[in-house]
C-alpha cells in the first residue's frame, strides 16, 4: 500500500510515545486475556456448555439429592436420548490445599452423555471392570503426576473414611476449553459402601434428542415431578453453569467491572495520545491537503495510525495472555479450567480495536475537518 | 498577457472577475478583496506585492482553490472553480496547481524523496514511474544528491527546493509561491529566484507570486500592486510589459 510508508513516518516520529501506547494497549489486553481464564476457570465458560444437554437437580438445592429412581422414568420421557447422573464426593488428597472435584458418576453412561471426554477404548474397559475404578482428567493426572495403575487414596469428608481408587484411565477433552481437573468414580462403590443417603444421586445429566426441545422437555420434566417429595428443577448447562458459578461468588460481575475500568482508562490514554498527535501535525496535514488529499483521505491515514497501534498492542497483550495461560493454573489448583480459548483472543483483538476506533474517531474528524488556509496561517 | 481591467480577450490562462473576499472577525467585517480582475496567460511570471493585511495571501489561496470568495468568479484553463465540490476542488488543486510556502512545509518524518513523492501517491503513477519524476523534480531543482535527506539535515535553501520539487513534480498548471524568499538570507534567495525564472523561461511554467522583496519581484515580467481590495499595475520587472 501506497501510504504505507507516510502512516509508518508518522508513527515512527515519537518512537517513545508510539512504544508507550502499544504498551498500554498490550497491558490492558493482557490483562482482559488474564480475566477470561480466570472466569473460565470458575465455570463461567459457557462456550463448553453442551446445548444438547439439561441438569436436573433438586429444586429446593443443589446440595440436595434425588431419589435413584428418577432414571428409569427419565429415560422413557420422550425426546430425551440419555441419562446419567453423579454425586459430589468432596474428598481430601493428602492435604486440603491440593483440592480437585470428585464425582461419583454412573460408570454405564456417563461417558456416552459426556461426549467431549475422550477415553481410549481399552481404559474404558478397565473403568469398568473395576469396581474401585476411576478416571482422571488429564489436568489432573499431570498436577500430581497419576499414572495409571496408581492407587489414589481420598479422605472423605461427606462420607468418612479413606477411599482408594485404582486409575484406570486417563481421559483428554476432545477441545482445549473442555475441564480435566476432576477426577471420576464410579457411583456403584460409593452407593456399596456409605452408610448414608443411599438410593440416592446428586443430579441427573438428560441428553436431548433434539437441542430445539430444551424449553418443552425442561418444563415436562419439572412438571412429572412436581408435587412429590423431590421436586426438579431443570436447566440448561448453560444456566446450570453459570448459576453454579454464582456460589463461587459474583466473579462474572467482577471480572466485568474490572474489565470494564481497564478498557476505558486504555480508551483515555489512547485518545489523548491521538489528539495530541494530531494537534501538533496540524500544519503538515493541511500541506496534505494543499497536495491533494482528500479529507477522507487525511481521517485515513490518522485512523490507520490508530488501528496498527491498537492492532498491535492488543495482539502481543492477548499472545502474551495465551502463553501465560498454557503453562496452566498459576495458583496450583485454585483456578482449575484456567484456559484462553481462540474465540476470546478473536473478541479481544476486536475489542482492542475497537478501543482504537473509538479513540481515533475524535482526533481523525478533527483532521478531516481541518481547514487548509487556518491550518497554514496558524504556523 | 498579464491585465487586470477585465479586458482581456478571454484566452488566458487564469481568469479572475469581480472576486470579493470578506471576513467577518466578531461584529467587523473586514472586506479584504473588492471586486479584483486578473488575467494571466500562460508562461507569465506575475509578483503581486503590497503591504501587510493588503490581502495577498488571501488572493493566492483563493487562486489555488483553498479557500472560496465571498462572490465573483475564478477560471483557470476553462474550469470554473468557485463552484467546485470540495472533493472536485481537492482534485483540481492536486492537477493544477503547485504551492510553494515561506516556511517550506515539508513533511518532517519524510526525506526529500518521499516529499517530493507525495503529490504522486494520489496518482496512478506506478512506483518506477513516481520515482523517475521525483528524480526528474530534484534533478532540476539541483537535489539530486540529497534525496535521501531528511528536511532537518538540509539548508533553508534546500528546504525551499525539495518544496519547489514537490511543487512541479506532478507537472502543475501554474505555481503559486507566497514569499519563497520570506524566510532565507540573501544569497539564498538570489538562489531560490534564479530557480523559479528558470522554471519560467526553461520548463514554461506559469508562476504566481507574493513578494515583500524588491530584489525577487525584479525578476518577475510584471509586478502588480495590491491596494484597497483591487489590483492596480505598478512598474514592470525586468521581463515584459503589462
Ligand atoms: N480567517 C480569517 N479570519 C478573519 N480575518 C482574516 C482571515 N484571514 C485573513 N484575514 C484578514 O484578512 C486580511 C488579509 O490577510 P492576508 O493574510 O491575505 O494578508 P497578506 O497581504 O498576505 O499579509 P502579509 O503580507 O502579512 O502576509 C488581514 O487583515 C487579515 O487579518
Ligand atoms: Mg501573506
Amino acid at each position: 500500500m501506497r501510504f504505507f510508508r507516510l502512516i509508518w513516518a508518522n508513527l515512527l516520529r515519537k518512537k517513545i510515545r508510539t512504544t508507550l501506547t502499544i504498551g498500554s494497549f498490550m497491558v490492558a489486553l493482557f490483562l482482559y486475556g488474564l480475566l477470561v481464564a480466570i472466569r473460565a476457570a470458575f465455570g463461567g465458560n459457557s462456550d463448553v456448555a453442551g446445548v444438547d444437554r439439561l441438569n436436573v437437580i433438586n429444586k429446593t438445592s443443589l446440595i440436595m439429592p434425588l431419589p435413584f429412581s428418577y432414571r428409569d422414568r427419565l429415560a422413557n420421557m420422550p425426546g430425551i436420548s440419555g441419562v446419567t447422573f453423579a454425586s459430589w464426593f468432596g474428598g481430601v488428597y493428602q492435604d486440603e490445599k491440593n483440592f480437585f472435584p470428585q464425582f461419583a458418576v454412573d460408570a454405564d453412561t456417563w461417558l456416552k452423555v459426556y461426549s467431549e471426554f475422550v477415553v481410549p477404548e481399552a481404559e474404558k474397559k478397565a473403568f469398568l471392570a473395576d469396581r474401585q475404578g476411576c478416571l482422571v482428567g488429564r489436568k489432573l493426572a499431570k498436577r500430581f503426576g497419576f499414572k495409571v495403575g496408581d492407587r489414589i487414596p481420598l479422605r472423605g469428608t461427606i462420607w468418612p473414611g479413606t477411599w482408594e481408587f485404582n486409575v484406570r484411565g486417563i481421559y483428554d477433552g476432545n477441545r482445549p476449553e473442555v475441564d480435566t481437573t476432576p477426577l471420576l468414580f464410579r457411583n456403584d462403590y460409593l452407593e456399596e459402601r456409605r452408610s448414608f443417603s443411599k438410593g440416592m444421586v446428586g443430579w441427573y445429566v438428560v441428553k436431548l434428542a433434539n437441542p430445539d426441545d430444551a424449553v418443552k422437555i425442561t418444563k415436562a420434566i419439572d412438571d412429572a415431578f412436581a408435587n412429590s417429595p423431590y421436586e426438579t428443577l431443570t436447566q440448561t448447562e448453560k444456566a446450570f453453569a453459570a448459576s453454579f458459578a454464582k456460589q463461587m461468588g459474583n466473579i462474572e460481575f467482577l471480572v466485568l467491572v474490572i474489565g470494564s475500568v481497564v478498557f476505558f482508562t486504555l480508551l483515555l490514554v489512547a485518545g489523548n495520545t491521538m489528539a495530541i498527535a494530531v494537534r501538533e501535525r496540524t500544519p503538515e496535514l493541511a500541506v496534505l491537503k494543499t497536495v491533494g488529499f482528500t479529507d477522507v483521505g487525511v481521517l485515513g491515514l490518522v485512523m490507520a495510525e490508530t488501528l496498527i497501534i491498537a492492532g498491535q498492542g492488543g495482539a502481543l497483550g492477548l499472545l502474551l495472555a495465551k502463553f501465560f495461560t498454557l503453562g496452566g493454573d498459576p495458583t496450583g489448583g485454585f483456578l482449575g479450567n484456567f484456559y484462553l480459548g481462540w474465540g476470546s483472543l478473536g473478541l479481544g483483538l476486536a475489542l482492542a480495536l475497537a478501543v482504537g476506533i473509538v479513540s481515533g474517531i475524535l482526533p481523525a474528524v478533527s483532521a478531516m475537518r481541518l481547514k487548509v488556509v487556518d491550518a497554514l496561517r496558524r504556523v | 498577457m498579464v491585465r487586470v481591467d477585465a479586458k482581456a480577450n478571454g484566452n488566458s490562462l487564469v481568469q479572475v472577475r469581480d472576486l470579493d473576499k470578506k471576513y467577518q472577525r466578531g461584529s467587523e467585517e473586514i472586506h479584504v478583496l473588492q471586486g479584483l480582475n486578473l488575467d494571466v496567460g500562460a508562461g507569465e511570471f506575475v509578483a503581486f506585492m503590497g503591504p501587510s493585511g493588503s490581502g495577498k495571501t488571501t488572493l493566492l489561496n483563493l487562486l489555488g482553490g483553498l479557500d472560496l470568495p465571498t462572490s465573483g468568479s475564478i477560471k483557470v484553463a476553462g474550469d470554473e472553480i468557485t463552484h467546485m465540490s470540495a472533493n472536485k476542488l481537492t482534485a483540481w488543486r492536486a492537477r493544477h496547481v503547485g504551492f510553494i510556502f515561506q516556511m517550506y512545509n515539508l513533511i518532517p518524518v519524510l526525506t526529500a524523496f518521499q516529499n517530493v513523492e507525495l503529490p504522486l501517491l494520489l496518482t496512478r503513477l506506478s512506483k518506477a514511474e513516481r520515482r523517475q519524476h521525483v528524480e526528474t523534480a530534484l534533478a532540476v531543482v539541483g537535489l539530486s544528491d540529497r534525496m535521501k535527506h531528511y528536511p532537518r539535515q538540509l539548508s533553508g535553501g534546500q528546504e525551499q527546493r525539495v518544496a519547489i520539487a514537490r511543487a512541479i513534480v506532478a507537472d502543475a498548471t501554474f505555481l503559486l509561491a507566497d514569499e519563497p524568499t520570506g524566510d532565507l538570507d540573501r544569497k539564498s534567495a538570489g538562489e531560490i529566484m534564479d530557480l523559479l525564472e528558470r522554471l519560467v523561461h526553461e520548463h514554461a511554467k506559469t508562476l504566481l507570486m507574493v513578494t515583500h522583496d524588491p530584489r525577487a519581484a525584479e525578476r518577475a515580467h510584471v509586478v502588480l500592486h495590491l491596494d484597497k481590495g483591487v489590483l492596480v499595475e505598478g512598474g514592470a520587472g525586468g521581463g515584459g510589459e503589462a
